[in-house]
């Protein structure tokens, strides 16, 4: 696991492709975070969503992949797209999107990312994962969820529910409260 | 491949995503910020599974978790926004102060204040009566009510939202009694009116 540690200077391919997906990554996330137009930080966040879903892929989760494809790309962007929507926000360029903080906020991002980078660059150096194709393939994984995990499985499925009927009794307007 | 590579575009992400939190005003704008940080925590249990081989394949398993309880999440604060928007006409963080600390310092009137703050604390936020009440509003307006919930509660933002100032008054008036002078004032003048309107609302 640790032992031979292929060198920093001639990066493989596998690895090329992770980096470029990963700046892509980071700087859509920029762009989510410091855009002016809301609607196109939603977007923005479909580009991070998706290299994560690539970076996914290179590590050869691919059912993890589709996955994030399916419920983050798919569903969570057009729930946000909607909530925009719904709120009336802004649409164009909006001056009043970030609070009085930012300052403050990027300091303490700065100094998240230099402690966050710093603690992983001295721990996991010398770690090394070679990547073999199918280890996270469908099977794999639903074989895995469906022998060792089905409780968490079945309590989340509870959980998905009670979410669903929470949304649905507070956005709804026409389902009174007791008394 | 080197485990630092995605250890690090995790860091990123996730310090990025605190920035997104603190610096954004809108509401949809943090949760976004929060995907953003529960995807870099997904990296990580997705990179240390393959690093580790994990027989039970616990992070790539966990990390479909996360993404369902993520899912479950946006949609909740979503529809928690919805009803804020259909409350206070705004998602913008800086103006929910209901719950805030009244600005006089507690020198001057230490004893008046928390005497009336909290109390108005506890009614301010309260949305039954707006939701009952917009519930009376779309239930007597027959199409509207023949339309189906969610057209008619998007219908009936849509009207309230239509204009900024003036129509958007109108709309409250008629749909009932002085909400529309409540909003005007902000957050702290109008606590008198909304402890009138919770009484009446029964």
């Amino acid at each position: 696991m640790t032992e031979l540690v292929p060198s920093y200077a001639s990066p493989t391919g596998q690895e090329i492709v992770f980096l470029l997906l990963g700046v892509m990554a980071v700087g859509s996330a920029l762009l989510v975070v410091t855009t002016r137009q809301l609607v196109h930080a939603a977007l923005w966040l479909v580009v991070c969503l998706g290299a994560l879903a690539g970076c996914y892929l290179v590590l050869t989760a691919e059912f993890v992949a589709w996955v994030q494809v399916l419920i983050y790309v798919g569903a969570v962007v057009v729930l946000l797209l909607f909530g925009i929507m719904l709120t009336r926000a802004p649409i164009g360029r909006a001056a009043d999107l970030d609070s009085g903080n930012r300052v403050v906020a990027a300091v303490v991002a700065i100094a998240t990312a230099v402690v966050l980078v710093t603690v992983v660059v001295d721990g996991f150096r010398t770690a090394y994962a070679p990547l073999d194709p199918g280890a996270g393939s469908a099977k794999e994984i639903g074989a895995t969820i469906f022998r060792n995990w089905v409780l968490p499985f079945e309590a989340l499925s509870i959980l998905l529910l009670a979410a669903l009927i929470g949304a649905i009794v507070i956005s709804r307007t026409d389902i009174r409260g007791r008394g | 491949m080197h485990v630092v590579y995605p250890a690090i575009v995790s860091a990123l992400l996730f310090s990025i995503g605190v920035y997104g939190v603190l610096a954004r005003r809108n509401t949809i704008l943090v949760l976004m910020s929060v995907e953003l940080m529960l995807n870099a925590v997904n990296l990580n249990l997705v990179v240390f599974d393959v690093w580790l081989r994990d027989r039970l394949h616990g992070g790539q398993v966990l990390t479909l978790f996360v993404i369902v309880i993520a899912a479950a999440e946006v949609g909740l604060g979503l529809a928690i926004v919805l009803a804020l928007y259909r409350n206070r006409q705004t998602v913008d963080l800086d103006r929910l102060r209901a719950l805030a600390e009244p600005p006089s310092g507690p020198g001057t009137g230490a004893p008046a204040n928390p005497g009336t703050t909290p109390e108005t604390g506890a009614e301010t936020p309260v949305p039954v009566p707006g939701a009952s009440r917009s519930g009376e509003e779309s239930s007597g307006a027959a199409p509207r009510s023949g339309a189906g919930p969610d057209s008619g509660a998007t219908r009936a933002g849509a009207e309230r939202g239509s204009g900024l100032g003036g129509a958007d008054n109108g709309g409250r008036d008629r749909a009932g009694g002085g909400s529309g002078r409540s909003r005007r004032g902000g957050v702290p003048p109008d606590e008198p009116e909304r402890t009138v309107r919770v009484e009446e609302a029964p």
